[in-house]
């Protein structure tokens, strides 16, 4: 099964590359400022804890987001991992009294000191949501757009068509859409439509995406195109994505963080963290062990 | 499979079923029979055969079905006949009101009616300048209760919280249900602070008009941005878009039609006031399209004065009264018309 998946992924990884020099061809101006062998930021996360009001969500998590690494988070549902993933580009104070403990820098900087823009860090820390949510509102082509019209980043059309592409292209998505670009978001499938989300995030050029359970409303066969997608993305960005599946996190991630609930009304706490392959094949603890062969969650 | 089931048609039949046309001819033949009866009693009138025919129609579908069809069927028959005469009664003041009014409106609606005011006629004239006035009255109305009415649903839904957006909901609601000559009164002495007694002008009339219409204006964006899904908020969040901007190009984008519509509701509403304006705008013959100056006419007024104190035909000022009230439904009609034509034209799916 991984090996199948594997080669599917080589195959579209040489199409990328082709695909990458004709763009090079067409636009090499513009493409010279995309990072694209830049080395994305690193998140760290130091004694954070979460909380909904009074309520004590995530306890005394210590956890590095590795550069150009595919960090997977799973556990057990309500064990806290969509709710850690959202306090990385401060979305979890947006909840009415969520508040948020600890240290969390990006790249040595605090995200939450006093000073400290949400929105700017959102605009490098970039998210991909559980079900597509394209603006319904806007075209496909004002979708991927829509963040440098919504950031008034001023900048000409011809420009903007070039940062659409791309980013539609990156998301092995823009052979399906290119005739196409002015019928609504909303017209794609549900793995277009995610796919679209995907071009969205990254037509802002953020250094880190987060990504929560980016599949889980779709087919396997969409899931497996985004998959490929996110081996891509990893060469431009740091990754972090939240799973309930086993097979997607070994497939799609080079480290894996187990978070675990004691029981229900308790914090959930981060259990053991490592390399992907270590992970699901040696786990230091039992809990781990017992998730990842699927005996327990 | 006869030997599994006792019925003749098989597992899945439970019994036979009634015509399509049983629940009419029921109603008819009950209709029929209760008028009948209510003549022989020498009693009869078309509301007394309708209760009696409806009930009567009830209980004979019942039996009819329950014999034939069975008992759930039989349940189902008479709630769908109650309901559907739950709904005809609603709907005849309706259409009797409409036909009514079309049927005394047609006769004086004409061009003149239109595009002649009353100045100097000593009977007679039309009712252009209650035309021109309910328009100008409740435009400038509109233009000061959507923006007012508009922001303060987006704050009661995007900023507010706790208990000052608890405080806020329930004054808004208390203002939905104040009389509408309070509202008047409350315009008129306003006015008065600063112009004196006696002042009479359109703008007060659109002043009157919108302490009755924010509210309405507040509760219909509060219902429809409240629908804007959370996502997409996030979804801009996420980006790195600030508040103002999700709000103003991803909120209320998607919520447009929906915002129409509640617009549209609203002046609708409060097109056909009379009280509020009677003390605030005044009474005149002549067009007058300038609010902030001098009196101004409008229709349910005009209609009202028409009706009070009638010319020396007395038959013509009625009929120019109903004409008046058939313009005014008119309006109303064409602007729920083009609401649902913008709602059709601009609505956003949301899931």
């Amino acid at each position: 099964m991984l090996g199948a998946a594997d080669k599917k992924r080589s195959a579209v990884e040489s199409g990328s590359e082709k695909v990458a020099e004709t763009a090079t061809a067409t636009a090499p101006g513009d493409l010279a400022q995309a990072p694209m062998a830049a080395k994305a930021k690193t998140i760290e996360a130091r004694n954070v804890n979460l909380y909904y009001g009074a309520f004590h969500a995530v306890e005394n998590v210590t956890l590095t987001i590795a550069p150009n690494k595919v960090t997977a988070l799973i556990g057990s549902s309500g064990c806290g991992k969509t709710t850690f993933l959202r306090s990385l580009n401060r979305m979890h104070e947006l909840t009415p009294g969520a508040t948020v403990e600890g240290e969390i820098t990006l790249d040595g900087e605090d995200m939450y000191a006093s000073g400290v823009d949400p929105v700017r860090v959102r605009r490098l820390v970039g998210m991909v949501f559980q079900a597509p949510n394209p603006f319904p509102t806007m075209s496909i082509y004002d979708n991927v757009a829509s963040g440098l019209n919504l950031n008034a980043t001023r900048i000409k059309k011809a420009q903007k068509d070039e940062v659409v592409e791309r980013s539609l292209r990156g998301a092995n998505l823009w052979d399906e859409v290119k005739d196409r670009l002015d019928k609504p978001g909303l017209s794609l499938s549900g793995g277009q439509q995610q796919r679209l989300c995907i071009a969205r995030a990254t037509a802002v050029e953020p250094e880190v995406l987060l990504m929560d359970e980016p599949c889980s409303a779709l087919d396997p066969v969409a899931t497996l195109a985004i998959e490929d997608l996110i081996g891509e993305l990893k060469s431009r960005y740091t990754i972090a994505i939240v799973t309930h599946n086993m097979q997607q996190a070994a497939r799609a991630s080079d480290l894996t963080a187990f978070f675990n609930l004691e029981e229900s009304g308790k914090p959930g706490r981060l259990v053991e963290v490592g390399e992907t392959e270590t992970i699901f094949t040696n786990p230091t603890q039992k809990a781990t062990e017992d998730y990842v062969t699927g005996r327990f969650g | 499979m006869s030997a599994i089931s006792p019925h003749p048609g098989g597992a899945l039949v439970s019994g036979g079923i009634l015509p399509k046309w049983a629940p009419y001819g029921v109603f008819l033949g009950a209709a029929a029979l209760s008028a009948a009866v209510l003549a022989a009693a020498g009693s009869f009138s078309i509301g007394l055969t309708l209760v009696f025919g409806v009930l009567l129609a009830c209980v004979a579908i019942y039996s009819w079905s329950r014999a034939v069809e069975g008992p759930r069927r039989a349940v189902d028959r008479v709630v769908t006949m109650a309901i559907a005469s739950a709904f005809a009664l609603a709907m005849i003041p309706l259409a009797s009101l409409l036909f009514e009014v079309a049927k005394r409106g047609l006769p004086g609606l004409s061009l003149e009616f239109i595009t002649d005011d009353a100045r100097g006629v000593i009977n007679g004239g039309g009712a252009a300048h209650a035309l021109v006035g309910t328009l100008v009255i409740t435009g400038v109305a509109t233009i000061i209760s959507v923006p007012i009415g508009i922001m303060a649903a987006i704050y009661l839904t995007e900023y507010g919280g706790g208990k000052l957006r608890r405080a806020l909901t329930f004054f808004v609601d208390v203002m939905t249900g104040i009389p509408s000559i309070v509202a008047g009164l409350f315009a008129y002495a306003l006015f008065e602070l600063f112009f004196g007694p006696g002042i009479r002008l359109g703008v007060m009339g659109s002043v009157a008009l919108s302490v009755l219409m924010i509210p309405i204006v507040i509760r219909s964006a509060e219902e429809i941005l409240k629908i804007v899904p959370n996502h997409l908020r996030e979804a801009a969040y996420a980006l790195g878009t600030p508040k103002w901007k999700t709000i103003t190009k991803i909120v209320l984008p998607t919520a447009f039609a929906g915002l129409v519509t509640g617009v549209m509701i609203a002046i609708a509403r409060i097109i056909g006031e009379t009280a509020p304006l009677l003390v605030t705008t005044g009474v005149i013959d002549s067009i007058n399209s300038d609010p902030f100056e001098g009196r101004m006419q409008n229709l349910a007024v005009y209609a009202y004065s028409e009706y009070r104190s009638p010319g020396v035909d007395k038959a013509a000022s009625y009929e120019r009264a109903w004409a008046a009230a058939l313009l005014l439904i008119a309006i109303v009609m064409i602007l729920n018309i083009v609401a649902r034509m913008v709602y059709r034209r601009y609505k956003t799916e949301i899931r």
